[in-house]
């Protein structure tokens, strides 16, 4: 990090837009939707002024293909909808994963099936982490829950895409899209991708022509390229794991939940613990690649879980995979729309500790 | 002694794969020539569609990108807005382009996108082996037209040329046909004004070729050229529908 400037007040969906300005994201291809219409919009006013281009795509199937055309260069580019946008962005995100190429793409969902509602929700977790799209393919998910980790996430979003030539999803909702709040925006050292990669496409002066395919004929080798893609998801859980843990140290009974949910069990917690309870948090921050080993370390000390979403009960599903088969797992959720309360929250908290330990 | 053909330099050494009599190989030369006609080789970008032209990266000497069936304009819009200077064409069958590919061709024809389409038009889904396609004349037999295209349901073939001409954004838009080497040598010509025009930057050309699918029409080479200009040029004619001025280069 270079050095800090000053402290802004905005909205989620404006820290995504100015994170990744500032992170050298120069062209952004996209279609509205509610609740990330401040995206686009920022963008369009913004990036003229540095010399990059916004585009206002005729559909959410070409943005991710306009996003594709441009990520083939090795610009920075992004991306970002909501849920029904996000669906019709699966073809393409099928074709970064076999293709092999870095983008971000943010999904401040909202409630689905369907149309839907224009309010928060957590129930794209399964469509970010377990693919909507064909194939065997992983995104790499990130979950931010304040306006600083949108800001700071979106950075590391561009790098982790980098890295491993993959698409990384931002995954956010309605409320944090909306939020106002404090952020102190920075500027990372690196603000673009390696000129050298020797797969960029720029035209083939004085080198041999390049190709981008996910098209494998000869024999053996779609086996080759697949068994290449699962290596570096391998490597990705091995070394970009993020959580955040709280008081889980002496915990009796900890609470596992990502983004908006996560920030409000926070509260609960602080609450639960005032009034003597030993509960914990545990916050994936990276979706995928999901925190299971950490989790399972965490089984062998602490008993109890409790998985709260906003959703009927998604990513409890790789809780339960990742813990000790001894471990207990509660589940509290309910679909996107009406937002738990602190006290909600505390209360199902109290109750289950009660249950529980 | 005088070499008076020989194999453009945008092209590699590879033989095509495609069904004897096929056209696409000629287009491919075409579009070849073109590019090196105005030493475009080391600054161009093709994009491939998803039918039997898969394999452009494998007979052209340039950098390509293999677009999703249907979306090759709009692959070719996020490289061209980043790379201005560079040369950015596609490449699309009548399924990629005039049915699952619609809305992205008439948009980047629309907001006059500096790419060249080259769109080949053999009136078949060749690839996944003779399907009806949008383009499939009326009466016409495909494996999912057993008994003819019928307009009551399966509407009229579309003509792609005259709804993009109909727009602002496109520089040239034009049909042409290599049945006949008086065929050929018009369309080499149309092909190259199509990249004259986004090196001058006068935006989307976009060119039509009525194209032969000897194997899934069913027929030999010989009766392929001739059912074009019997049965595919009438409804589809030939011409150059709307075109913005050039230098000349010729
Ligand atoms: C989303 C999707 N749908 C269907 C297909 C299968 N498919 C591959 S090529 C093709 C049609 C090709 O026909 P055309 O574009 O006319 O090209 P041609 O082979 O005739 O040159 C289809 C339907 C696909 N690859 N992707
Ligand atoms: S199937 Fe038809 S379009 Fe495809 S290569 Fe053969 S003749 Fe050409
Ligand atoms: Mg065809």
């Amino acid at each position: 990090m270079s050095e800090p400037v000053k402290k802004v007040f905005t909205k989620g969906n404006e820290a995504i837009a100015m994170a990744a300005i500032n992170a050298g994201c120069h062209y952004y291809f996209g279609y509205p939707i509610t609740p990330q219409n401040e995206i686009p919009e920022y963008m369009a006013a913004q990036l003229p002024k540095v010399g990059g281009e916004f585009l206002q795509a005729e559909s959410e199937i070409a943005s991710i293909n306009m996003l594709l055309g441009a990520a083939a260069t090795g610009v920075r580019v992004m991306t970002s909808s909501s849920g029904p946008g996000i669906s019709l962005m699966q073809e393409g995100f099928s074709y970064f994963a076999g293709n092999e190429l870095p983008a971000v793409v943010v999904n401040m969902s909202r409630q689905g099936p369907g149309l839907g509602g224009i309010n928060a929700t957590q129930g794209d977790y399964f469509q970010s982490v377990k693919g909507g799209g064909h194939g065997d393919y992983k995104l790499i998910v990130l979950a931010p829950h304040t306006g600083q980790e949108l800001y700071d996430l979106t950075i590391k979003a561009f790098e982790l895409a980098e890295k491993y030539r993959m698409l990384t999803l931002v995954l956010g909702d309605a409320i944090l899209g909306q939020i106002k709040e404090p952020i102190v925006p920075w500027v990372p050292e690196k603000t673009a991708g390696d000129p050298d990669r020797d797969w960029l496409i720029t035209g083939a002066r004085g080198r041999a022509p390049r190709k981008i395919t996910s098209l494998f004929l000869a024999d053996g080798e779609m086996e080759k390229h697949n068994w290449h893609l699962q290596e570096k998801y391998a490597r990705l859980e091995q070394n970009d794991v993020m959580v955040e843990e709280r008081e889980c140290a002496d915990a009796q009974l900890v609470v596992v939940a990502f983004g908006s949910v996560a920030r409000i069990v926070k509260s609960a917690i602080d609450e639960a613990r005032a009034a003597g309870m030993k509960v914990g948090l545990l916050r994936p921050i990276t979706l995928y690649p999901f925190p299971g080993r950490r989790l399972e370390a965490l089984g062998r000390q602490c008993r109890n879980f409790l998985v709260a979403e906003m959703n009927t009960g998604q990513m409890v599903e790789d809780v339960k995979l990742s813990l000790p088969g001894d471990c207990r797992v509660e589940f509290y959720g309910r679909p996107g729309g009406s937002v738990p309360t602190p006290e909600d929250l505390f209360e199902v908290i109290s109750e289950t500790y009660e249950k529980m330990v | 002694m005088k070499q008076v053909f020989k194999r453009p330099e945008s092209m590699t050494d590879k033989p095509f794969h495609f069904c004897p009599g096929c056209h696409h190989g000629i287009v491919h030369r075409l579009v070849a020539e073109a590019l090196d006609h105005f030493t475009l080789r080391e600054k161009t970008i093709g994009v491939a569609s998803v039918g039997c032209s898969v394999f452009l990266y494998d007979y052209f000497a340039v950098d390509v990108i293999e677009a999703p069936h249907g979306r090759a304009a709009a692959v070719a819009t996020g490289t061209k807005r980043v790379l201005r200077d560079r040369i950015v064409f596609t490449y699309q069958g009548d399924g990629d382009l005039a049915a699952i590919g619609t809305a992205e061709v008439i948009h980047a024809a629309n907001r006059g996108d500096n790419i060249t389409v080259i769109f080949v038009n053999n009136s078949i889904y060749g690839m996944t082996g003779g399907q009806m396609a949008p383009t499939t004349l009326l009466g016409q037999r495909s494996t999912t037209s057993p008994y003819g295209r019928d307009n009551q349901r399966d509407g009229y073939p579309i003509k792609m040329t005259e709804m993009l001409a109909a727009l602002e954004g496109p520089s040239l838009v034009a049909r042409v046909a290599v049945n006949t080497p008086g065929n050929v040598k018009k369309a080499r010509k149309v092909i190259r004004q199509a990249f004259q025009m986004q090196i001058e930057g006068k935006g989307f050309s976009f060119v039509e070729v009525l194209s032969s699918c000897p194997t899934n029409w069913g027929m030999t080479p010989v009766e392929a050229n001739r059912r074009i200009a019997d049965e595919m040029i009438p409804y589809f004619p030939l011409g150059t529908l709307k075109q913005r001025d050039l230098v000349d280069t010729f």
